[in-house]
């Protein structure tokens, strides 16, 4: 119940933030954090928890980013349903990739492989077929309405994405304590073992996939109606499957609050890195990337490891004592 | 050196606050008379694929900002100097929208901004929250202009006017010729601006009686062209157009000529090198010849020659990333100037009612409707003699057409 | 429908690039086979080999031909250095940390050549760069033909040498059974560093035999890794003969789909094939069932 509680203080704390902050900067900085703890959290469930290395998590981003696109501009169908179908359509495929992989029984790198050259093919599909608007992309007409998904001021925008990401760590925080979790746990650990005390490993991999689909495809659908625009790349290219891996892991795969931590950390890295060389072009990317390598040469598992490591001090001490 | 400040860097502003403040007290007069600096944001990105390109914007910027301040600044708010802002949009869309939203809170009166296509689409549509007057740098897609956004402002031409006028413009190449070219093989690039274009081209060219054999498209970046250049030997087209990017662009160029292909001729539209002095420069000989219809300077106009004389004395090539960006910049000062202030609707207004002529290129009178320039057009370059001259339209033309080529 | 003329042109310029690709994967497949890892710098070393030579031909008019004397030399020991120095310090035991590693390095690597080189696309200018082999009235440029020759070569050296060789037959042993091989005496790291370094090397020569035909960018490895990851997948971890093997039949497959589906459209059929290979035979055409 602690844990329950600071969550909800994060985030409580976070929806009074657009009150008290005069700063749109600050408050789209924010956003921008938050969007990678959410696309990092829905990593987590399938690669940190469930132990399946997912490359290729943009699929289910660019598959909700372009259901809520491609069913407004062509079919004139109200965003917020577009966000219900773009959730599930996350979820179904990744149900689906879940299904055909680990019916192969593809693990490890394997596994990694097949979700990227998934993405790829679907990038290579969205570039190819015309209602996506193939290369050129697809525009959502400007409509700055709530009932259109679409706000003029930054809050609405900023409340949203912090409804989602709110649902998605409360998801995982259930998960934590349910016999799913569980399971999916003692799966990651040794595969084997947990089939031989009678988890279905299969169904259980796949609730994983299903439920990491889901809000990776919401994470795309908010994308989308931010910035009302999608083109091929930017829905299936690599850059979201990295993001959502790399701020999980920085922060501590297989943990609660580790993805919201790896994503402060990181844009705050990368913002200083700015702030410091911003004008040298490459120079801030130079000081992400190094400091990226120190934390895992220092910090192999992750920030979130500082705090268990500092209670592990602690409890040597009073052994000690 | 540069007149950047570094977004995001509080604690510089802090210090220089605290200069400023104790300066103050020492000499009040001295710092009352001098104005308040005028913000601009220069968001481009110069990091990640697109950060050649994004270089060259922001050189064209800050060029742009450094004559304007040495002419004496903007004159009617008392000399005030111009300021850039750079922002790096990383070539991602959401990072030019975050670097906007930083740079219009940083102070910046206008943007100028985003080089793509995708991320005008995005720094607009930021800008536009807070009615800033945006000035769209090169992003040709029109979509950009087509959304209603009363602060967006683009002084070149957009990709419907270059691929119309391209049509228009071989069309008359060849029937000066005798009508000799009557079969087209279009090879673009599959993102916004190839895709985009070779669309445009594939409705405007069978209406000039031309056939078009084949469409191709190839993503980016494209490892090889041997296969491409194979279909275009198949098809053999009277005319090559290449619509892509200048690495594309070069290896297309050296396999067509390792595949010994030789059209009447090669006319690209936006061709990320045709007009290229570095591809020029590398690759005379299979750059001889080649037609090109794009973005270029007057090269009848003096200031256009001393601000390519200017870039050069930098290192840099004079890319059509620098003169539109240099000219986007201008034109946004020369509102301020006119307004005789910073307020959004007054420079906007300004914009609106632009008659602006300073820019080098060979464009008609500047006239702004729904924020578009339509006094904007582009031209037709060919590299004869390892030159790239002007050969059309005919005012600003330096050589004549040499068509065919073969 | 395509123009059949075309078509033996096409299938001979799929094989000699896909050599090409080839010998890129040839690093790869050593990395990924002995270490396990999965290497994300593979495309900013590529790139790091690529400066090299371009750099050299500038500065000392070295042809890159003649760069192979040097550049593979330097990449192996820069490849040696990564991973004694920084890999295997970074790794901690895991693989993920492996991935950020050679993740953060690649962004670093790729953001330095853009501080210090700045973004121009570079090309050298060799008196061959535009001649081309007649081979049944299909032109292939000499450039290819010279990296088709390099591959198989390369290829058939790391074979002999994995087989006949003291370490050789130390990296195999440490590939398949690490513990086994440090209790008879082998020094694991050592191999491990030689592996990385002999890889990266590999590139160098990579580096030689693409740069008369391409070019350099900060980001010119992208377009690379992926096929890369591909070919290593479909000859099998670790295989080099199957690296070969695959490289050409990507190649091929890149260029019929082209030729069939459109050049953009076309790139499926790799990925089709990746797929394919890895749910049905996930050990590739030359690996070994597990």
């Amino acid at each position: 119940m602690r844990t329950l509680a600071l969550l909800v203080a994060i985030f409580a704390a976070l929806a009074v933030l657009p009150i008290g902050l005069r700063s749109d900067f600050w408050l789209n900085a924010v956003m921008l954090a938050l969007f990678s703890a959410l696309i990092g959290q829905s990593w987590n469930i399938a690669g940190g928890y469930a132990g399946q290395f997912s490359f290729g998590h943009a699929l289910f981003f660019g598959l909700g980013g372009y259901a809520v696109a491609v069913l407004q501009v062509h079919l004139g169908i109200n965003p917020w349903l577009g966000m219900a179908v773009g959730g599930a359509l996350g979820a179904g495929a990744g149900a689906a990739l879940g299904w055909l992989t680990f019916r192969y029984g593809l693990r490890g790198s394997y596994f990694a492989l097949v979700t990227l050259a998934f993405a790829e093919v679907f990038r290579i599909l969205a570039n190819s077929v015309p209602f996506t608007g193939a290369g050129e992309g697809i525009l959502i007409p400007l409509d700055p309405h709530p009932a259109m998904l679409q706000f003029r001021a930054l809050s609405g925008y900023y409340w949203l994405l912090l409804g989602l990401t709110f649902a998605c760590f409360l998801t995982v925080w259930w998960l934590e304590r349910s016999r799913l979790g569980a399971q999916m746990q003692a799966v990651r650990d040794n595969e084997d073992a947990a089939a031989a005390v009678g988890v279905d490993a299969f169904t259980v991999k796949l609730k994983a996939m299903a439920l990491s689909g889901l809000f990776m495809g919401l994470a795309g659908v908010f994308y989308t109606q931010r910035y009302l625009y999608l083109d091929p790349g930017l829905a299936f290219g690599p850059a979201q499957s990295v993001e959502a891996l790399l701020v999980a892991i920085v922060g501590g795969i297989g943990t609660l609050f580790g993805p919201l931590l790896g994503a402060f950390a990181l844009h705050l890295l990368a913002e200083a890195a700015q702030g410091v060389l911003g004008d040298v072009p490459g120079a801030n990317m130079v000081i992400y990337g190094t400091v990226l390598v120190a934390m895992v040469l220092f910090l192999p598992r992750g920030l979130t490891s500082l705090r268990q490591g500092g209670r592990r001090r602690r409890r040597r001490r009073t052994k000690d004592a | 050196m540069t007149n950047g400040t570094k977004g995001g860097l509080p604690r510089r502003a802090f210090l220089a606050g605290t200069a400023a403040a104790t300066g103050l007290l020492a000499a009040p007069s001295l710092l009352r008379a001098a104005p308040e600096a005028i913000k601009i944001g220069l968001i481009h990105p110069v990091t990640g694929a697109l950060s050649y390109s994004g270089n060259q914007c922001r050189a064209g910027g800050e060029m742009a900002i450094a004559d304007i301040n040495a002419a004496g600044g903007i004159k009617s708010m008392g000399g005030a100097k111009l300021q850039a802002i750079l922002g790096d949009s990383q070539s991602k869309p959401a990072i030019g929208a975050s670097e906007t939203v930083r740079a219009i809170e940083d102070g910046a009166k206008g943007i100028v901004a985003g080089y793509a296509s995708s991320i005008c689409l995005a720094t607009t549509q930021e800008a536009a929250k807070t009615n800033t007057p945006h000035v769209v740098d090169v992003g040709v897609a029109d979509s950009i202009m087509e959304r209603g956004l009363t602060n967006t402002f683009r002084f070149g031409p957009g990709y419907g006017k270059i691929a119309r006028d391209a049509v228009t413009s071989l069309d008359a190449i060849n029937k000066a010729a005798g009508s000799p070219a009557k079969t087209v093989v279009i090879v673009h690039e599959d993102s916004a601006f190839g895709t985009g274009t070779a669309k445009l081209l594939s409705t405007e060219l069978p209406k000039h009686g031309f056939k078009i054999l084949k469409v191709i498209a190839h993503p980016t970046p494209m490892r090889d062209f041997t296969n491409i250049a194979l279909q275009v030997k198949a098809a053999n087209p009277d005319i090559i157009i290449p619509a892509n990017y200048y690495n594309e662009y070069v290896l297309f160029a050296r396999t067509i000529r390792q595949q010994r292909i030789k059209p009447m001729a090669i006319y690209s539209v936006l061709g990320g090198a045709a007009s290229s002095y570095k591809f020029v420069k590398d690759f005379p000989e299979a750059a001889e010849g080649v037609m090109d219809t794009n973005h270029w300077f007057n090269p009848k106009s003096d200031l256009a020659q001393e601000r390519k004389k200017a870039t050069e004395a930098k290192g840099l090539y004079y890319t059509y990333e620098v003169y539109l960006t240099y000219n986007a910049v201008a034109l946004l000062a020369d509102a301020i100037e006119r307004a005789g202030s910073t307020d959004h609707a007054k420079v906007i207004a300004a914009l609106n009612a632009s008659t602006w002529d300073k820019s080098g290129m060979p464009y008609g009178p500047t006239k702004m409707v729904k924020g578009q320039n339509t006094g904007a057009q582009p031209v037709n370059t060919q590299v004869q003699g390892g030159q790239i001259d002007v050969i059309r339209p005919a005012q600003f033309a330096q050589a004549q057409v040499k068509f065919p080529m073969v | 429908m395509p123009d059949m003329t075309i078509l033996w042109p096409a299938i001979l310029n799929g094989v000699t690039t896909g050599a090409l690709y080839a010998l890129i994967a040839l690093g790869l497949t050593l990395i990924y086979g002995v270490l396990h890892i999965i290497n994300f710098a593979h495309g900013a070393l590529l790139m790091v080999g690529l400066y090299a030579v371009y750099f050299l031909w500038r500065f000392l008019g070295l042809d890159p031909y003649v760069s192979l004397l040097i550049v593979p030399p330097a990449m192996f020991a820069l490849g040696y250095a990564l991973q004694r120095g920084l890999i295997t310090r970074a790794a901690h035991g895991r693989d993920e940390n492996i991935l950020l590693v050679t993740l953060g390095l690649s962004i670093i690597l790729e953001n330095l050549a853009l501080m210090a080189f700045s973004s121009d696309t570079r090309t050298v200018d060799t008196a061959y760069g535009f001649s081309t082999l007649d081979v049944l009235g299909a032109f292939v440029p000499l450039p290819k033909v010279v990296a088709f020759g390099g591959a198989v070569a390369t290829a058939l050296a790391l074979w002999v040498f994995m087989a006949r060789t003291d370490l050789g037959r130390a990296i195999r042993a440490v590939a398949k059974e690490r513990k086994g091989a440090q209790l008879v005496g082998i020094d694991v790291n050592h191999v491990y560093a030689m592996s990385f370094g002999i890889g990266v090397g590999v590139l160098g020569i990579a580096a030689c035999l693409l740069m008369p035909s391409y070019y350099v960018t900060p980001t010119v490895g992208h377009g690379f890794v992926l096929i890369a990851f591909t070919i290593v997948v479909l000859g099998g971890m670790g295989s080099f003969v199957g690296a070969l093997i695959g490289g050409i039949i990507i190649g091929v497959v890149e260029a019929l789909g082209g030729l069939f589906l459109g050049e953009s459209l076309g790139q499926i059929g790799i990925f089709v094939i990746f797929i394919l290979i890895l749910l049905l035979r996930p050990q590739g055409l030359l690996g070994r069932a597990q």
